[in-house]
Formats: C-alpha cells, structure tokens, sequence
C-alpha cells in the first residue's frame, strides 16, 4: 500500500475509534454521569477528526465537524449548559459526523440536507452567545497592490508561487496580472532562473501584516512591494495572522519575546504531580494502550486461512497414517494425536482473534431507541444484557443492520402507547431488552418487548389480503407469528418512517441466514414478543455431519439437525405432487431424497434403506433429509464456493476432507425451499469435480 | 548533521503523516503520542525540533511547553505547535508556555519542512 493510502486507513481507524469515544462521551453526559475529562475527551474526539480530515482535504467533514467542535467547546467552557435539546443535538450530530466519515472513507456522499439542517441548528445554537474565539477586531475591506518577483532562490527552496497565490486568495477577492516582459528567448532561457513578476490586487479586510505574512517564509528569497491602495489603515492587531479554518498560517514568534519572558521556573516534578484520581486514570489508559495493538484485518483473514489449510492437512496427514496401519501406541500415532490437539488450539487461538464483544453494536441501539420513541410518542426503556459476549466480527458487522430493524419493530409495533398501556394495567413505559449469550456453540440475540404481542387476527388477514396464504388456510398460532417473516408482508396500515422503510421482517430473515443464522418469534397476547436470533460463532468453521448420497460426500450442517431417524415404509406415504412424507410421532414432514434434490440421481433410494435425518430450517420449516449413510460428526473448515467456482443452488459452501476430497456443505434452507418447487440439477456435481480439480 | 525531529501528536494518522513528511525531508523522527510521553522521551533523546499538538488526553501541549522550557538544557530547543486551532487565546497561551512558533493544520509539509529548517538553523 502506498504510504499515504495507508496513512489515510489509519485515519479512519482512529475516526472510528473517535467516533466510539464521542458517543459513549455523550451518552455519559446524558445520563448525568459525565466528568470534566469526558467532556474533554469528545470535544478532542470531534478535534481529532477535523483536524485528520484536514490532512486529506475532506472538506464536508471539516466544515461540519468546525461547527460541532464550536458547540463542544461552548459546553465545554460552560457557555452552554448541556440541556437535553443540547445534548440531542450533539447526539444527532455524532451521527452525521459517523456517516460524513464514512462517505469520506468510502467515496460515498452523505445526506447533504440532513448536514445542513444540523449546520442550522447548531448556528442557531451558538448564536446569541459570545463566540468561542475573540474575533479580529474586523477591519474594513482595503485594496492591496502586491508586486511580487520571485529569485531563484525561492524555486530552489521548493517554493511555489501557485501556493502563495492560492493562500493570498484565501484573505480575499485578487486579480493577478502576470509580467513576462524580462523573460528571454527560449535559447537563452536558464532551466532554473527566475523571470516572472506577479502583479495582484487584492482585495480584503485583513491588516498589511496578514498580507506579508502570506510571503513569511520567501520575502528574503524574492522582491516583494505591498502597498495599499486605499489610506487609514487601522492600527495593526498584533498576532492577528488569521487565515480560514481550513487555511494554512504559520506564524513565528518574534524570539525577542520568547527570551523577554523567560518561562516561568516551576519545579520540573510539577508535571507529576497530579491529583491520584487523574493519575490512576492515565495508568489505566495507558495499560489499555499498551495492552492492545492494532493489525490489519487483512494479516488475521491471512491467518485464519493458513490455519484452516494445516487443520485440514492435518487431517489428511492422520487418514494416511490410519491407513498405514500404524498402531495407536505408536511414536507417530501418537505425535499425531499431539499434533491434533494444538492444531484445534492454534484454530480456537486464532478464531478468538477476529472475536468481539456484541457491545459495539449494543451500544448504537440506546440513541436509536431514543429516537423510534420520539418519532412514536411511546415511552421506552432498553435493558441490555450480556454485551461482553463475543462473536466473530464479520458476524457483528452484519447484524447491526437485522438487530436495528428488530428493535425498531419492536417499539414501533410491538410497544403500545402510554395510553393503552396504563389501560391494561401495565406501567406506561415499555421495556425493550436486548441480550446476547452463548447457547451450545452458537451465540443468540434476543431481542424482546413487554408490548400486546403478535395481533394474530390482524396477520392472518394481512396475510390472506396479500394472497400470502389461502382463505381458508388453518394455521396454527406459531405459524401465524411466523407469517410476518414472509416476503412483502407488513402488519403496519400506513407505511410508517420507523420500520416500514421498505424493509420487512423478511429481509432480517434473509440477512441473518446469510450468516448461517435461524431467527424465531415467541409471542403471547398481551405480553409480548420476543425474536430469537441464533447465529454461528464464527463463519470459518463449521460442525457438521458427514453423510454419504448415492456416492458423494456431502457434510449437513449440525445445528440444523433434530435428530436421526430409521424410517419404516409402514410410515411414508406419498402425496399428489410427487412428494412423500413420514409420518413422526402423529404429525407429517415432507421427504427430500438428498441424492435426487442435487441432481446426483434419478431414481429415490428405499426409505428402508436410507437413513434420514430430521432437520429444521428458517422459520422452523421442517423436513426429513434422506441420504444413504452417515460417516460421523466432524468440524470441518468452510471454503468458499463463489471464491472458488461460482454460487450452486442448494449447496451453502465446500470444504476439504481428510483423503483430500471436496465435500460440499449443505444449504439445508435451499434444498427445503427446492422441495417445494422441485428442480433437480446437475451443478452440484460439476461444482465437486471443478473445485476437485482445482485443489 | 541529519537534524532530529519530536513529533508529539495522539492521532496516529498525523504522527505517520509528519513522520512522512519529515523523513522524506531528510529528518531522523521520534514519536510521542502526548504531552507525557513526549517528557519521557526528552529524558534520553535532544531533538533539534519539536513538533507539537495541542489537543492531547494526560497531558496537552501547553503543560507540555511549560515543561519542556522548565528545563535549563531544553531552553534552546526550538517548539513548533502545530494544531488545527484558530482560538487567539490558545495562540497566545501557546506563546507565553514558550512555543517558537504555530502552524495551524492542515499543514503543507513543504512548508513545515520550511519552518523547521528556519527555527532549526
């Protein structure tokens, strides 16, 4: 990477740390719990941005961040009370400045109104009061006649009249004439000479100092004559080089000063000694800083990789030794076995790396449950609960978005008002709970509400209006509550802003089985509502069953797994459309036959014959997979079948097995949705021998 | 002589950016990411020049100036603040802490080199 794309990175690491900072910052200050320092440290947050973001030009996140900071600053020296409509504003600032930051860092554009009608806003806010910096003592527009000749000097210092020029213009309106008249003939011209003079008019209401101090560090290097051309100059403001925010000024203190006021003799140790509490705190900063480093994401995926090439070669290794027909207690059995075991190790260790905690997106949700309340009139309180549970990155990342819309959801339509709430003998504020735990393996969110619950009347009408389901369909209330996850549905009358933007439940169920993830509704009339999210620690490994289908391997993952079952042809019975089902403890599931569903075969195996596994998945649909036998449990590491081929209907991923083969990992929801519009095909198999070949 | 130069700085973007700069220029380049951190490392190390921010947590520029000249040896050093504030007062305080001069960011490296090798000559 070159230096300065990769300075730029860090730059926007550290904006979103800031970013992070300023946000923990302000909701401290709302919840009344603020220290001078944290007013300190988000005021230096928004700094630190702009003062980055002036590095690289941003300009959009310079001018809004200025504002922001002036704000702060005011609150910050107490010419501003941190009211609530403050800090409202500050709050919805921080969240301008995290998407002005992150067009800045992905080229994008922001909401340029929404910036604007906060630029407003704070104007209106840091008006009325005396501005945060003295202002020079303004002075009336003058006009300035400059003659600038520049000597060889100046080039050969790395000097350039172009950015003289453009800093001139910043104190003003300026006209340049350009005098060519001493320049030779070409033959005559001396590559590093000097020829040209500049004439400009300037006009603007700065002080002649402001002027020459433009020509600060070349007026030894070149002939310079400013001279105004309007009289009565008002005396001079002394230090009063001012140029834009955004401009470049440099000024050097006349060093007679500095020696005039020899600097005070505090004891050297004054520095140290600071009141404890302080001192604590910056021990344990800088412990936290010391305690951590910051690498590429890019080095650990690297990693990751390389570990999942060793645990499968260490695999390979094992099956070659097995077949050597080496006895257990032998050397290399047993070094093996050794082998084994840190290889698991060194994949947890590293696994444990791309692992955080949910918090990072806990903590975005109490502004947004502030904010759906507003909008709604409703009076919410969020209770989170195990924010220090950890899951892989990509995993976090990606379900910010589901969970945000979940939670908008649940105030928007699972809360009711105040109103009806003190009706129904409940308090008037609703509770809102989010939390997060490990559960076998897996990490799940729930997200629930203390609102009425599912209005199941109210689906199952929708449902029948958008043709979703038959008239007559009798539906079971958990399939009811599981409606609101099908494609087009909305309970919601009028499209609202809060959760109908165009996004139903059915995108949170799309997204979060992108992730390998099931999500679930629990609701009880009057009580409530509670959506489960079941996701996959991380998305590199997967634990799976082995199972063979007409002479393929093929690997089911485990979680989708109810049990396994012997069937009896006693119990299959075949419908109309082709598809059989089994009759299980007095219900019916569909029969997928694996082999036919992938296209592998023609014919169906023998229930009898096969061995069928119950699985379940999204939406708790469920069906019995039959395949002709299973080879064992094992975790195995997931390949990426786009990187490597191409996307193949019905097939999640692949992955290398011990002998060195390629199975192919199961997309259990694919082949249950096949089902039901069965097509067989034939991609599964190419997609094997492809990625065979090419291994 | 290759001149050293102390940044103190607690973004780490602008201490990689003048280290950038400054090496392109010829300049051997120390870091310190605040006020503190730049003490400690004026136990062991003399800069010929001092570049500093304002804004920094444990311990900002201006504690840091007024301890840098507290010190009879470090007197001579030349500081330059370089910040993205606009604020008169702060310049001033800057000044009275005994910075030798204030660059308001963004900076042009051309131009911070220039101010270096000019409070460096």
């Amino acid at each position: 990477m070159d230096p300065m794309a990769a300075i730029r990175e860090t730059f926007f690491q550290e904006c979103e740390e800031q970013l992070g900072e300023l946000e923990a910052g302000l909701l401290l200050m709302e919840n009344g719990t603020a220290e001078a320092e944290t007013v300190n440290a988000v005021f230096r947050a928004v700094h630190s941005i702009k003062g980055g973001a002036g590095i690289f030009a941003l300009d959009a996140l310079v001018r809004f961040a200025h504002v922001f900071e002036t704000a702060l600053d005011r609150v910050r020296s107490g010419q501003m009370e941190a009211s609530p409509p403050v800090l409202n504003l500050l709050l919805r600032a921080a969240d301008v400045l995290a998407d002005l930051v992150r067009a800045a860092r992905e080229g994008g554009v922001a909401d340029a109104a929404h910036v604007a009608s906060l630029v407003v806003e704070f104007n209106q806010i840091n008006s009325g009061a005396k501005p945060p910096a003295p202002a020079p003592i303004p002075t009336p527009v003058q006009q300035w006649e400059i003659i600038f000749t520049p000597r060889p000097e100046l080039y050969a210092k790395a000097n350039e009249t172009a950015l003289l020029l453009r800093e001139l213009q910043r104190l003003g309106e300026m006209r340049v004439v350009l005098n060519a008249s001493r320049l030779p003939e070409l033959a005559e011209l001396e590559p590093e000479g000097a020829y040209l003079t500049w004439c400009i008019t300037l006009e603007a209401d700065c002080t002649a100092q402001a002027v020459r101090a433009v020509f600060e560090f070349v007026e030894d290097d070149c002939e310079l004559e400013i001279t105004q051309a309007l009289p009565a100059e008002p005396a001079l403001v002394p230090g009063s080089i001012i140029t834009g925010d955004n401009g470049f000024s440099f000024e050097f203190f006349p060093p007679v000063e500095a020696e005039e006021e020899p600097a005070p003799e505090p004891e050297p140790a004054r520095v140290v000694q600071k009141p404890p509490t302080q001192e604590v705190a910056a021990a344990a900063r800088e412990e936290a800083r010391t305690a951590t480093i910051r690498v590429d994401l890019d080095r650990v995926d690297r990693m990751i990789d390389l570990v999942g090439e060793l645990v499968i070669n260490e695999a390979m290794l094992s099956q070659r030794v097995l077949e050597a027909g080496l006895a257990r207690a032998s050397g290399v059995a047993m070094a093996l076995e050794e082998l084994e075991h840190l290889t698991r190790e060194i994949q947890d260790s590293v696994m444990a790396i791309r692992a955080q905690p949910v918090r990072s997106v806990f903590q975005r949700m109490p502004r947004l449950v502030r904010e759906v309340a507003a909008q709604t009139g409703k009076q919410v309180r969020l209770v989170t609960e195990g924010e220090g549970t950890e899951v892989d990155k990509t995993v976090i990342e990606r379900i910010a978005d589901p969970l945000n819309h979940m939670i908008r959801n649940a105030i928007d339509h699972g809360l009711e008002s105040p109103e009806k709430r003190l009706a129904a003998g409940k308090p008037a504020e609703g509770q809102v709970k989010l939390a997060a735990m490990h559960r076998s393996g897996r990490i799940v969110l729930e997200v629930s509400d203390d609102g009425g619950g599912i209005n199941r009347a109210r689906v199952k009408q929708k449902a029948i209006e958008n043709g979703v389901i038959g008239p007559d369909a009798q539906l079971s209330d958990d399939e009811i509550d599981n409606l609101i996850f099908l494609p087009g549905f909305s309970t919601a009358s009028t499209i609202s802003d809060i959760s109908g933007r165009g996004v139903g439940m059915d995108v949170v169920r799309q997204s979060v089985a992108a992730l390998g993830g099931r999500i679930s509704i629990a609701s009880k009339p009057g009580l409530g509502s509670t959506f489960t999210l079941s996701l996959p620690l991380t998305l590199a490994v997967l634990d799976g069953m082995v199972v063979a289908a007409c002479g393929h391997i093929l690997i089911i993952p485990l979680g989708t797994i109810v049990e396994t079952l012997k069937p009896k042809a006693a119990d299959v019975f075949p419908l109309d459309n082709g598809i059989n089902v089994l009759r299980l403890r007095g219900g019916y599931v569909p029969m997928v036959d694996v082999a036919v569903a992938l296209g592998y075969s023609e014919r169906r195996i023998d229930p009898e014959q096969s061995v069928a596994l119950l699985v379940e998945g999204e939406g708790g649909l469920r069906a019995v997979l039959l395949v002709d036998a299973i080879h064992g449990q094992r975790q195995v590491v997931i390949k990426s079948l786009e990187a490597n081929y191409r996307a193949v209907p019905g097939i999640a991923a692949a992955t290398v097995m011990g002998d060195g083969r390629v199975a192919l990992i199961l997309d259990v929801d694919a082949v249950l949705r096949n089902n039901r519009n069965e097509t067989a095909r034939a991609e599964p198999a190419r997609a094997e021998l492809t990625l065979q070949e090419a291994i | 002589m290759q001149k050293t130069i102390l940044t103190v700085d607690d973004s780490r973007a602008m201490r990689d950016m003048l280290r950038h700069s400054l090496m392109a220029a010829g300049f051997k380049v120390l870091q310190a990411d605040d006020g503190l951190h730049g003490l400690e490392l004026l136990e062991t190390e003399m800069p010929d020049v001092i570049v500093t921010d304002i804004n920094m947590p444990r311990m900002d520029g201006f504690g840091f100036i007024e301890a840098v000249r507290a010190h009879e040896s470090r007197r001579a050093v030349p500081v330059l603040v370089l910040t993205t504030e606009v604020d008169i007062d702060k310049k001033q305080r800057a000044k009275e802490a005994g910075a030798t001069g204030w660059i308001v960011k963004p900076f042009d490296p051309a131009r911070l080199v220039e101010a270096i090798r000019r409070v460096s000559s």
